[in-house]
């Protein structure tokens, strides 16, 4: 078994799942042993503004929003790949300038074509 | 078991130092006393003052406002209380957790100060929830918080661990749940909570 090239792997695997549990074990047992214990229904209930909850927390989202999770991508991964070009700016030849006007020019097609959907308009 | 004081201080001139766990247990809950944080009307803005630089509650272990009850050992009622708001403010001392204190801060919190006529003002929170500390003012200045801070750390320290007296979380029998006021017709009901408030006896 120890031969086995995956052995260490396992060791770690395991190695690894006690790191995460052994702090959640001995936080609970602290809990149970000295913990000041006094529930009560008020104190389990779920939210903490001095109001009482209603409703269910899983609820169903509009799968709408899944355009404005795409435009805001758009200008996410823009800003992202635009900081480190901008900050070399300087140093960079005319092959990565157009490089990079093909990638913005790529992302400014995505954003026309959410215009032209009629996306940006608040309905 | 406690140590003798005279004993006490002359073993420290010899440089060994007694306590007991009493003690030490006592001065660790007095000195991180987290309040939460939450302001109901102008007293607020003295409390914000008294955790600033130039009172600094921070010297007293207590800046750390919570914003969550279940992270909060203090109460500080810090206004009036309306009946609109008198149930939220029972279920989030309701939802702290052990060992809990209140100090109800200035007249209105009291006994609901200048605005006592009110039809819409409680007359107190210690109707609803057993209050430590009851500090007088309108409002009262950060140097009278920090009174009322002061007070409230010298009944901690003063607490035994066991016997009569003791603090709540180790007493079993302790009431933990208070129950909230619902809106009534005309009052909140009930009006107060027994075994907190005694309702006064009027002699016309």
């Amino acid at each position: 078994m120890a031969s086995n090239s995956y052995f260490s792997l396992a060791v770690l695997f395991l190695a690894a799942l006690g790191f995460g549990l052994a702090p959640l074990v001995l936080a609970w047992l602290w809990g149970k042993a000295f913990s000041p214990a006094k529930p009560n229904a008020i104190k389990n209930s779920i939210y903490e503004c001095g109001l009482e909850s209603r409703g269910d927390a899983w609820m169903q989202f509009r799968s709408a929003y899944y355009l404005y999770a795409i435009i805001f991508l758009i200008f996410d991964v823009e800003a992202v790949f635009l900081l480190p070009f901008a900050v070399a700016f300087t140093g960079l030849g005319a092959a990565a300038c157009g490089a990079m006007l093909v990638f913005v020019l790529m992302l400014i097609e995505g954003l026309a074509w959410a215009w032209a959907k009629g996306v940006l308009t608040w309905a | 078991m406690a140590v003798d004081e005279g004993l006490k201080i002359e073993l420290g001139k010899q440089g060994v130092f007694v306590t007991t766990i009493e003690e030490l247990y006592n001065w660790g809950r007095r000195n991180s006393v987290w309040p939460m944080q939450f302001g109901l009307a102008c007293c607020a803005i003295e409390m914000i003052a008294t955790t600033m630089a130039r009172y600094d509650l921070a010297r007293f272990g207590a800046e750390v406002f919570r914003p969550s009850p279940r992270q909060a050992d203090l109460m500080i009622i810090s206004g009036t209380v309306t009946k609109k708001m008198a149930p939220q403010v029972v279920r989030l001392y309701n939802q702290m957790a052990e060992p809990r204190y209140v100090i109800a801060m200035g007249a209105c919190a009291i006994s609901g100060g200048p605005f006592k006529q009110g039809y819409n003002v409680l007359k107190g929170i210690d109707r609803y929830i057993p209050v430590d500390v009851h500090i007088p003012g309108c409002p009262p200045r950060p140097e009278a918080l920090i009174q009322a801070f002061m007070t409230l750390q010298k009944k901690i320290d003063e607490q035994p661990l066991t016997g009569a007296g003791r603090p709540r979380h180790l007493d079993a029998e302790a009431q933990g749940e208070f129950p909230v006021p619902e809106q009534g017709a005309h009052d909140l009901e009930p009006t107060s909570n027994k075994g907190v408030w005694t309702v006064p006896v009027v002699i016309r």
